[in-house]
């Protein structure tokens, strides 16, 4: 919906934010990961029925989103979420939810106000 | 997280024919979306409307002043009267010179029902999923710097209405 907008904001690193998330099987990642914390490319494969080379690719492809971070833990790398990112792709509906409540005020002024 | 619709519910003290006038008119939903519109909505019709200051909110028109005249492209989907009206627009064109027509637009569904003496206005837009990342990134971006200047603008029209 139309609504004012600042040209130029200093947040064009939030594209691949979105392209990270638009995939059913990452989307899957980072639920694991919501609910049970930190864990090994071993358990996040468990019961997907997708190879450790795929889950790896999504892994990849989140991590350079910024999505997820990873750690060496003695011969595992253990992945993370990055929650600061996940709020900022939240905030991002939220914002047009906001314009949505502004029209809906002007609306309500218009179709209330007495004739 | 459902990133693909937002749903907006709201309770207006206004009858239905009310109502749907100000969201079925093309000059009354300008009015209050912001868009001044040649002709009138009819199913299925391309339509394109110019961006115009809000006449209802001072502040809201200082903000809106600088994409004054810029071009809204929109399609009405259906008409069903009195119970419900739909759209399809690209929601976040709002860069000069940038040909959106390629890209996939969100489906906007207006729904009235009758509900005590007022009318319960539903309002869905979905589809965001579909829209290309750099735009959906884009026009997050460009919020940011709104984001606090609308909350303000919220709670000066609450603070206003507040012993109406």
């Amino acid at each position: 919906m139309p609504s004012p907008r600042t040209a130029n904001a200093p947040f064009a690193d939030s594209a691949p934010l979105f392209a990270a998330l638009g995939d059913a099987s990452r989307l899957r990642i980072v639920a694991r990961l919501c609910e049970g914390g930190p864990q090994s490319i071993v358990r996040l494969t468990e019961g997907t029925g997708m190879s450790r080379q795929a889950i790896t690719k999504h892994l990849r492809a989140l991590e350079g989103a910024g999505l997820l971070r990873s750690g060496r833990e003695g011969r595992e790398r253990i992945w993370q979420l990055q929650a600061r990112r996940l709020t900022e792709v939240r905030r991002h509906l939220e914002q047009i939810s906001t314009q949505w409540d502004d029209a809906i005020e002007r609306l309500r002024r218009l179709v209330e106000q007495p004739i | 997280m459902n990133t693909d619709r937002i749903e907006k519910t709201v309770m207006l003290h206004a009858s239905r024919e009310r109502v749907w006038r100000a969201i079925s008119s093309a000059d009354e939903f300008g009015l209050w979306f912001g868009v001044a519109f040649k002709g009138s909505f009819a199913e299925n019709t391309r339509m394109t409307g110019t961006i115009v200051p809000t006449t209802v909110d001072a502040d809201v028109a200082r903000m809106q002043e600088p994409h004054a005249g810029m071009p809204f492209e929109f399609v009405v989907d259906r008409i069903e009267p009195m119970d419900r009206i739909s759209f399809r627009w690209h929601p976040f064109a709002m860069e000069p010179g940038v040909d959106y027509s390629h890209e996939p637009m969100t489906h906007i569904v207006f729904e009235l029902e009758d509900s005590n003496g007022g009318t319960r206005l539903t309002i869905t837009e979905s589809g965001f999923d579909r829209i290309p990342i750099e735009r959906r990134a884009k026009a997050f971006a460009a919020n940011e710097g709104g984001w606090e200047h609308q909350s303000q603008l919220v709670g000066k029209y609450l603070a206003l209405h507040a012993g109406a």
